[in-house]
């Protein structure tokens, strides 16, 4: 029995599924207007919009934010540029161990964040390196650079490397062909790359569990916050900001990387 | 003063000799092609021109400047590149003008200028449209209008015509060939089609194994190859073996014979078995066996054709057989 059309069975199975991964993000969100503060009562009592002011008072819930952002951008921008140069490194040319560096890059995603989170921390007190936000910046690093690189290294694979050629025989020194040719033709490998290590790095726990000593990122101070009764519903509004946060860049990266699958510079 | 000059070039790869101990002058003006199976040496040689590659021995000047230290950026030559090498975030109007707008030109000029550029390649009004737009050989057009722009001193073209089909490889031929007269620039194509090399170019080199074999005239490489291989890959001649040439004539030396010269007799010095026949329309060919030599024969319709398996003579006009007395070194 084949039909293109699903069978009504499959449908029901699709929306359970669909429910399934998505109630409770909802949830989250209705959370945020109740009125009761102590537990998650359901239904709600009533409807509020009184935790948005609560939270918007709250200096700890500013400091988390702050030190996310801080982070989140700093090891965005360190993969961007890290990323980049090994990506045009791997792709450019052929040296001894190139395969090995390849993998190596794109191991910190593969191993469990524990793994990173624990070696990371042996590491720094070994070294005797204090906590700071330097020290989460690092362990964020480590899989925001293999974000960047696996987006910069599909587009320099993808791009004609008689390009840079080309420019250099009309004339250009190596920093205008940088900046008219080589620039232009990954600039949205390079966003969708730093839009995607940035949400990760923003919502991050594991490794950050075992990088920051006592200072709480977003997701860290969210933890805790569920361990205590008061106020509940203010845990609920940084949920929905981080949500809002993290997602707006998923979707500006999907919609750069749409209809890009030409490959550029190829001219046959 | 000749527009290109190699002297004793070597470039080398670890112990693979790309190009090896190359002497040669192309003179200004010249259409000139680099002919040769890949990996014989000859786009190897026009990236040394461009700069691409740095020789590992030797000196080349382009009119009379040593350029072995220069960057591609700073050298008066421009390229055709075989995949066109188009910016694919430009539009064609900014690709033909890139070079301009490097060169610090202001906007409307450059424009004014890729616009006449692309005139000259019959692609005027295709300005506002993308590379991906384009049909094979549009971008070659463009390609040849972004380095031509320029106005460099040498032009540069890999293998130039290599992606496009029959049709418009032979118009293409042609109209290159027109340009060069038009703009008296000194052109150097790289190509493995001898018939793109002997129809185009005023001479030709014959590459092999990094090595340049002849440099000539088309009918001095047609007519007059100095070694079996020339014979051997312009054109197809058949190649006589030293001891065969010796029992005929009684030089000591490998000689080379033009299919079309080949004539069935009843009576000749070289007794042969046909082996083959295929109708060419024009003509048929005839494919031999002859003490261990293949030889091939095209004859002209009007004569009577052999079978296969026919034990036949061959002979030939005494001036059509070409003696390679520089084959003898060279050998095979």
């Amino acid at each position: 029995m084949h039909s293109d059309r699903a069978s009504l069975k499959l449908k029901i199975a699709a929306a359970a599924g669909l429910l399934f991964l998505h109630l409770p993000i909802l949830l989250i969100f209705v959370y945020a207007f109740t009125t009761e503060e102590k537990s998650f009562q359901w239904p709600p009592p009533g409807y509020t919009l009184k935790w948005f002011a609560a939270t918007w008072d709250r200096p700890d819930v500013w400091e988390a934010m702050g030190l996310s952002l801080k982070v989140a951008a700093i090891s965005t921008l360190l993969a961007m540029i890290l990323g980049t140069l090994c990506a045009a490194a791997v792709s450019r040319t052929k040296f001894f161990g190139r395969e090995s560096i390849s993998l190596l890059v794109i191991l910190p995603i593969a191993l469990p964040g524990v793994v990173t989170g624990i070696a990371l921390r042996s590491a720094f007190s070994i070294a005797e390196v204090p906590f700071s936000t330097w020290t989460i910046v690092l362990g964020h690093a480590t899989f925001c650079v293999v974000i960047v690189y696996n987006n910069a290294v599909a587009r320099f694979r993808r791009t004609s490397g008689s390009l840079i050629e080309a420019s250099m025989d009309l004339g250009a020194n190596l920093f205008q062909t940088l900046r008219y040719v080589i620039l232009p033709n990954i600039a949205t490998a390079l966003v969708v790359g730093g839009m995607l290590a940035f949400a990760l790095s923003f919502d991050e726990v594991i490794v950050t569990t075992f990088t920051a000593g006592q200072q709480q990122t977003l997701p860290i101070w969210m933890l805790e916050e569920l361990v205590r009764p008061r106020e509940r519903p203010v845990t609920n509004v940084v949920a929905m900001v981080v949500v809002l946060v993290t997602l707006l860049p998923i979707l500006g990266a999907y919609y750069l990387t749409r209809g890009t699958e030409a490959v550029a510079g190829q001219g046959k | 003063m000749p527009a290109v000059s190699f002297d004793h070039v070597s470039r080398h790869f670890g112990a693979v000799k790309a190009v090896d101990d190359v002497i040669l002058d192309i003179a200004e003006g010249e259409f000139f092609a680099m002919l040769g199976p890949s990996g014989s040496g000859k786009t190897t040689c026009l990236r040394l021109i461009a700069g691409f590659e740095r020789p590992t021995g030797g000196d080349i000047r382009i009119f009379g400047e040593p350029v072995a230290d220069l960057p591609p950026y700073k050298r008066q030559v421009n390229t055709v590149f075989q995949d066109y090498a188009l910016f694919p975030h430009l539009n064609v109007r900014d690709n033909v003008a890139y070079g301009l707008m490097i060169a610090g030109r202001g906007k409307r000029e450059r424009h004014a200028e890729a616009e006449a550029a692309l005139e000259m390649v019959r692609l005027g009004g295709y300005g506002s449209r993308k590379p991906s737009e384009l049909s094979g050989g549009q971008r070659q057009r463009v390609a040849l209008a972004r380095a031509l722009v320029n106005k460099p001193r040498v032009l540069l073209l890999d293998e130039p015509l290599g992606a496009l089909d029959l049709k418009l490889r032979e118009q293409m031929q042609e109209e290159l060939k027109t340009l060069q007269r038009q703009l008296g620039i000194t052109f150097v194509f790289v190509t493995h089609d001898q018939g793109e090399a002997l129809s185009m170019a005023d001479r030709v080199a014959v590459f092999n194994e990094g090595k340049i074999i002849q440099v000539g005239s088309p009918e001095d490489i047609y007519f007059r190859p100095e070694v079996p291989f020339v014979a051997d890959f312009v054109g197809s001649s058949n190649v006589l073996p030293e001891a065969l040439v010796a029992r005929l004539t009684g030089e000591t030396c490998p000689a080379a014979i033009r299919p079309e010269r080949l004539r069935l007799a009843s009576e000749g010095p070289l007794k042969a078995r046909v082996t083959g026949l295929s109708f060419l329309g024009l003509s048929t060919r005839v494919s031999f066996e002859a003490e261990g030599t293949r030889l091939t024969a095209l004859l002209p319709q009007d004569v009577a054709r052999p079978r296969e398996g026919d034990e036949v003579a061959l002979s030939w006009a005494a001036e059509d057989l070409h003696l390679m007395r520089a084959g003898q070194r060279a050998g095979a």
